[in-house]
């Protein structure tokens, strides 16, 4: 499974493998020489988009609505089921903006900290622990690295009491510390196995060589792995940014004061304290929300499907 | 299908250490465990310490306030007579044994239409793996709120066709299905992994069968499903694990208490009230190890099932 693995195209060879099945469809055409045949194919295929928009229509359809929601009237939001703007209204917006204790910019602020401490800490500490997984022999490595896999099948909530317990003894509640220390010891063990996989592909000649040239384990892991796992660093900053981003449960717990509130607990907060009436404003500040995680998804797209592809992280 | 057969895979390696490994072994230890360093203060501090302290409070009575106070079996006996926690049970299973097949199902379904060298493949995969991205964040599921609300987007359609909907949250009877759909709405991460998955069956399989007169059905059912049962396989596991776990859309669409009549009472929604909400950290740790014992049951009958069904090429 895991030469499997590494076998997997990358997102680059898949674009260019696209046209060989085409050409294999090219070839078989060729072959029966009939007009009726490609026809009969290309209304096939024709079909076959015919149903995907429209799978992929109904999908998008309620992210779309809301967009356009955003940016109705309240009262028509409750009549609309369309797509069709008449007027862009704004104030939902400015509303929304406003309606907490502190200006929405305030919550993306603490979300932006915790978002950054988080990556920080996931690069440094999962690419330790992945090198010594990958390329250093010692005392335990398969009970260690068989424990590893383990956590990542742990039900966060097993911990989550003592974590609690533990952290408002240190007197943590109520700051990031709970959110951002458990990312610095390298708890999210997804990472570390996608970065020992990762590694592993990297021919080992180049350390080894690196070896010779009088380079202690420091330096190669600085110079000579780092500097090639840059894809692997990639596809885990961009899921730590999303899953940290939308990460409700840890900051629902820990975070009690406004001040201190991530973009998803004020959202909730705002829904708890808004009468049914206020979609409008509520839409635009969920989007307002969504908007980081969209263009993370824009442009590291290509990193987030290897990342799937190859390990399952979602 | 990687974490899942490394795990599987390092029982089968265990004690081949040759004497050459016993060298390499003294030489990286020591730097081994300084990589290793924060991995290992993560999983004593963040993990395994806090698994232990909760097995440990899971036999006590505990508020936080007052030291905990051992009660034996006490916490797992009132579970045996706590109705509420039974409901929230057959509320995760039901959202577990719908849900993940569903989505697997349509996951499959769209990942075959995608294979075979479509035009315009990244366009429609970013359509449908978009929602997998946002499912979780606290927006989409004040977004399903509304949809799926009174005068939400859904009935504001059936209201097109004369049709009055009816509060599909507010109603014990479909508020856990509106909140199952929403989970089939994120088939785009198991959809890319099935996708990496049909892309490693070799092509002269299909050009075989089709010499010999194979039906599409039979290529599926004799090819397809075969040799992507491990990758079937994978995401059940993962998406098992997954489900029972979903908190945040729950939290958000019943308003945070599992509503209406704990018909969207989920398993860690229920945890949550009983240990963040009624601070009874000691019910909540035996739950929380319940939650373990259960996804462990799963977990283990997946692979003991997986001999028969998941077929290994190699």
């Amino acid at each position: 499974m895991t030469t499997k693995l590494e076998t997997l195209p990358t997102p680059d060879e898949k674009s260019a493998g696209a046209g060989k099945p085409t050409n294999r469809k090219r070839r078989v055409r060729e072959s029966r020489g009939t007009l009726a045949f490609s026809r009969a194919q290309r209304g096939k295929s024709l079909m076959k988009h015919g149903i995907l928009i429209l799978a992929g229509g109904l999908m998008i359809y309620p992210l779309l609505w809301m967009v356009v929601s955003s940016l109705r009237p309240n009262e028509l939001i409750f009549r609309e089921p369309g797509l069709w703007l008449n007027s862009l209204e704004m104030s939902n917006y400015t509303s929304g903006w406003s309606a907490l204790t502190h200006p929405f910019g305030h919550y993306m602020l603490n979300s932006a900290i915790v978002v950054i401490g988080s990556i920080l800490g996931n690069l440094v500490s999962c690419s330790m622990a992945a090198y010594a997984f990958a390329r250093l022999q010692f005392t335990g490595k398969k009970l260690f690295f068989g424990i590893m896999l383990l956590t990542i099948m742990l039900p966060f909530h097993v911990v989550i009491v003592p974590q609690y317990i533990l952290f408002s003894q240190i007197g943590w509640v109520n700051t990031f510390w709970p959110l951002l220390v458990p990312k610095l010891l390298a708890t999210d063990a997804f990472f570390v196995f996608l970065m020992v996989q990762f590694i592993r592909g990297i021919p080992r000649e180049l350390d080894e060589a690196a070896r010779i040239d009088g380079a202690g384990h420091p330096r190669i892991f600085l110079q000579v792995i780092l500097p090639l796992m840059v894809p692997a660093l990639a596809t885990t900053t961009i899921f730590t940014f999303i899953w940290t981003w939308n990460d409700f449960f840890g900051a629902l717990i820990y975070l009690t004061d406004p001040d201190m509130f991530t973009v998803p607990v004020a959202l909730r907060a705002f829904v708890d304290s808004q009468s049914a009436t206020s979609w409008g404003s509520l839409f635009a500040m969920s989007i307002v929300s969504l908007l980081p995680v969209f263009l993370v998804f824009l442009f590291g797209q290509r990193f987030l499907i290897k990342g799937i592809a190859t390990t399952g992280i979602k | 299908m990687s974490a899942i057969s490394e795990l599987s895979s390092i029982s089968r390696r265990k004690g081949k250490a040759t004497p050459e490994e016993k060298k390499a072994n003294r030489r990286d230890n020591k730097a081994a465990y300084i990589f290793l360093l924060p991995w290992l203060v993560g999983l004593v501090a963040i993990t395994i310490g806090p698994m232990l302290m909760s097995l440990y409070l899971s036999f006590t009575d505990y508020n936080l306030l007052q030291p905990p106070e051992w009660t034996g079996l006490d916490n797992f006996t009132r579970m045996l007579s706590d109705a509420r926690l039974h409901n929230s049970l057959r509320v995760t299973f039901t959202y577990v044994f719908i849900g993940v097949p569903l989505q697997l199902a349509v996951a499959l379904l769209i990942a075959l239409v995608l294979d075979k060298g479509l035009r315009g493949l990244p366009f429609y995969r970013s359509v449908f793996y978009l929602p997998s991205l946002l499912g979780g964040s606290v927006a989409v599921a004040i977004l399903w709120k509304q949809i799926f609300g009174t005068t939400g987007l859904v009935n504001q359609v059936l209201a097109m066709f004369g049709i009055q909907g009816p509060g599909w949250i507010s109603d014990p009877s479909t508020a856990l299905g509106s909140i199952i759909l929403l989970h089939v709405w994120t088939f785009g991460a198991p959809m890319i992994i099935f996708l990496a998955g049909l892309r490693q069956i070799p092509n002269m399989y299909y050009e075989a069968a089709r010499v010999d007169g194979a039906t599409t059905l039979q290529q599926f059912g004799r090819i397809t499903l075969p040799m992507l049962s491990p990758i079937i396989f994978f995401n059940l596991v993962l998406q098992i694990i997954g489900s029972f776990q979903s908190f945040t859309q729950a939290f958000i669409v019943s308003g945070g208490n599992g509503g209406p009549s704990d018909s969207t009472m989920f398993f860690t929604l229920y945890l949550y009230q009983k240990g963040f909400g009624q601070f009874d950290m000691g019910y909540a740790s035996a739950m929380a190890w319940v939650l373990l014992l259960i996804i462990g049951v799963f977990t283990a009958i997946n692979f003991i099932a997986s001999k028969y069904w998941v077929f290994y090429d190699d």
